[in-house]
């Protein structure tokens, strides 16, 4: 069962703020769909591998050999701050 | 010269019969695009002039709708999101460079649920798109921007992804051809990911022959994309051919279910008799864990997205929010407030319900059960390929919905997908046509389904199909 109080919690481990009259329709809707997704527990699993790629792929390794790249002028061009070439950020330790 | 929404083929035809030129076609579609905007949405930004590329290989120089979840360098890309506002990218998607380098136009940034989150478009966070069919009812979703646009006659054809059906739903609810390529034959680099297991990019068209074309355009492997396939690309046009004789088609028994519309299914069953009088064998199978897989990708892809939506949190582009009242740190309290104000509803369900599944104590129970499943889901496929070339079913349940009528209960639009959900889960190529139209002149979507890297076969069945009936040439009128 999920209640407010779990998806605080889980809002604050995805650095999401979630106000309190959004936190009871959020509640209430992942608990619709984990009681959907709850049939996955009929199913015996037991010895079955888990798929995480759909195609039989090995590791993908590449020559470790420079390639034409953006430049780091092209790769801030979108930053929101940036202080020769580093992200600016507000102040984390006073 | 006026020139009317064509298809590619048509369109080349006149080009190279000197009765049009690229300038032309061009202008009339930039014309129509703008024109027919504040009826459908199917843009959020449109191109203020048609800019020719200078193109390597000039094959097919004509206009293009690109989701906006594809990056196009300089121009602004947001997934339909407030959170990527401003974003412009420095560099262009595998398959845009593809697409300049053959002489594409692109017209402009094609609305979509937000981050791909939807089934409606409704999600997007600067407004729906809708149907050309009736403009009262949902084009679908994802990729419902891109279907509009070619099914509107404001682009020639579009580039769509489809993570879970966001490219063959808004084309069965659109009337027109849409294809979720195999997993690994175009390349994602460029393409802002969602779920990176299941996403894949593809054609949106206006019959099977412009399907071929764009497609042989998109694929091949890219250095730059890790889970793309080496593997060499055939020329798709050659598998358009009216040949269907012994190929064995299997339809499935649980994409026939209850509560689906009776219009969809006696479209289908029609479908059905038209390939076995060209031929073809049928047969029917049994997909047994079908009715799992909703569930597990409900679990899979929002694991993905709540990691993949980890960045954008004001650090690096997009949308910065600091607030003036700092509650803890106030480095947190930007990535708390930019998130808020950037992110929708449905991009916070899913990123929360992601979360939770990977959380800690909720791990095995959710997420490794559901990569499990996943196994058991695709083992399924593999054995029906065993006994037949290709796998025939509805696209969706039903057709196009009324706008707003899935949006307040979440799960009812997911259920949407049902039909759709299994091929990203396997990996395997789909394509969806259309096979007729319901009641209210709403057009129906065929699913065929193929072995992995045989899209050669999906559209040699689709052009057979296409060909001995006439649905493609209906047009929605506005």
């Amino acid at each position: 069962m999920i209640d407010k109080k779990t998806v605080y919690y889980v809002a604050a481990l995805a650095r999401l703020r979630i106000e309190d009259a959004e936190a009871e329709r959020f509640a209430r809707n992942l608990d619709d769909i984990l009681q959907y997704i709850d049939k996955l527990n009929k199913l015996d699993v037991d010895g079955v591998r888990p798929t995480s790629h759909v195609l039989a792929v090995e590791n993908v390794y590449r020559d470790d050999k420079v390639l034409p790249s953006l430049s780091p002028e092209e790769a801030f061009s979108f930053a929101v701050e940036q202080h020769e070439r580093h992200y600016k950020v507000p102040k984390v330790i006073e | 010269m006026s020139i009317p929404a064509l298809s590619a083929h048509e369109l080349m035809a006149l080009m190279n019969a000197g009765k049009a030129s690229k300038e032309e076609i061009a202008a009339a579609y930039f014309e129509r695009a703008r024109g027919l905007n504040s009826k459908t949405h199917a843009f959020l930004r449109l191109e203020a002039a048609p800019e020719f590329p200078a193109a390597t290989s000039v094959t097919l120089p004509l206009p293009i709708a690109m989701k906006d979840n594809i990056c196009v360098k300089n121009r602004l890309t947001t997934c339909a999101s407030k959170i990527l506002d401003g974003f412009r990218p420095p560099y262009d998607a595998c398959v845009v460079e593809k697409i300049k380098a053959s002489g594409g136009v692109i017209i402009g940034s094609a609305n979509m649920d937000e981050f791909a989150f939807g089934s409606s478009t409704e999600t997007s966070s600067y407004g729906i798109t809708r149907n050309p069919w009736d403009l009262e009812r949902v084009p679908g979703g994802s990729s419902g921007g891109s279907a509009t646009a070619v099914a509107a006659g404001q682009a020639v054809w579009a580039l769509g992804s489809d993570t879970g059906g966001s490219i063959r739903q808004p084309a069965a609810f659109c009337g027109i051809v849409g294809m979720k390529p195999t997993y690994g034959r175009v390349s994602r680099y460029g393409l802002i990911a969602f779920g990176s297991s299941l996403d894949q990019i593809g054609p949106l068209t206006q019959d099977v022959t412009d399907c071929a074309m764009l497609l042989n355009i998109i694929a091949g492997y890219d250095r730059r994309d890790s889970t793309s396939v080496d593997k060499p690309v055939p020329d798709y046009t050659q598998a358009l051919v009216r040949d269907v004789k012994g190929l064995r088609i299997g339809i499935p028994k649980e994409y026939f279910i209850d509560g689906m519309q009776p219009a969809v299914e006696k479209s289908v069953r029609e479908a059905i008799e038209v390939l076995k009088k060209q031929g073809a064998v049928v047969k029917e199978l049994s997909l047994p864990h079908t009715e799992y897989a909703v569930a597990t990708y409900y679990i899979v892809a929002t694991a993905e997205a709540s990691s993949n939506l980890a960045r954008f949190d004001g650090v690096q582009y997009g949308l910065r929010v600091v607030p003036d009242k700092t509650r803890k740190s106030p480095l947190v309290d930007m990535y708390e407030a930019t998130r808020e104000q950037g992110f929708g509803d449905e991009a916070k369900r899913r990123i929360m319900l992601g979360t939770y599944v990977l959380s800690s104590g909720y791990y095995d129970a959710y997420y490794l059960r559901a990569q499990k499943v996943r196994t058991l889901i695709k083992r399924d496929f593999e054995q029906a390929f065993g006994e037949v070339d290709v796998i025939l079913s509805p696209t969706a349940p039903t057709t196009a919905f009324k706008v707003g009528e899935k949006l307040a209960d979440p799960l009812a639009m997911y259920l949407s997908d049902i039909f759709t959900i299994p091929a990203n889960l396997a990996g395997i190529p789909a394509l969806s046509l259309p096979c007729g139209f319901d009641d209210n002149h709403l057009p129906v979507g065929l699913q065929l389904m193929a072995r992995p890297f045989d899209e050669e076969t999906l559209l040699r069945v689709a052009f057979s199909y296409e060909q001995a009936t006439a649905w493609y040439l209906r047009r929605a009128v506005l």
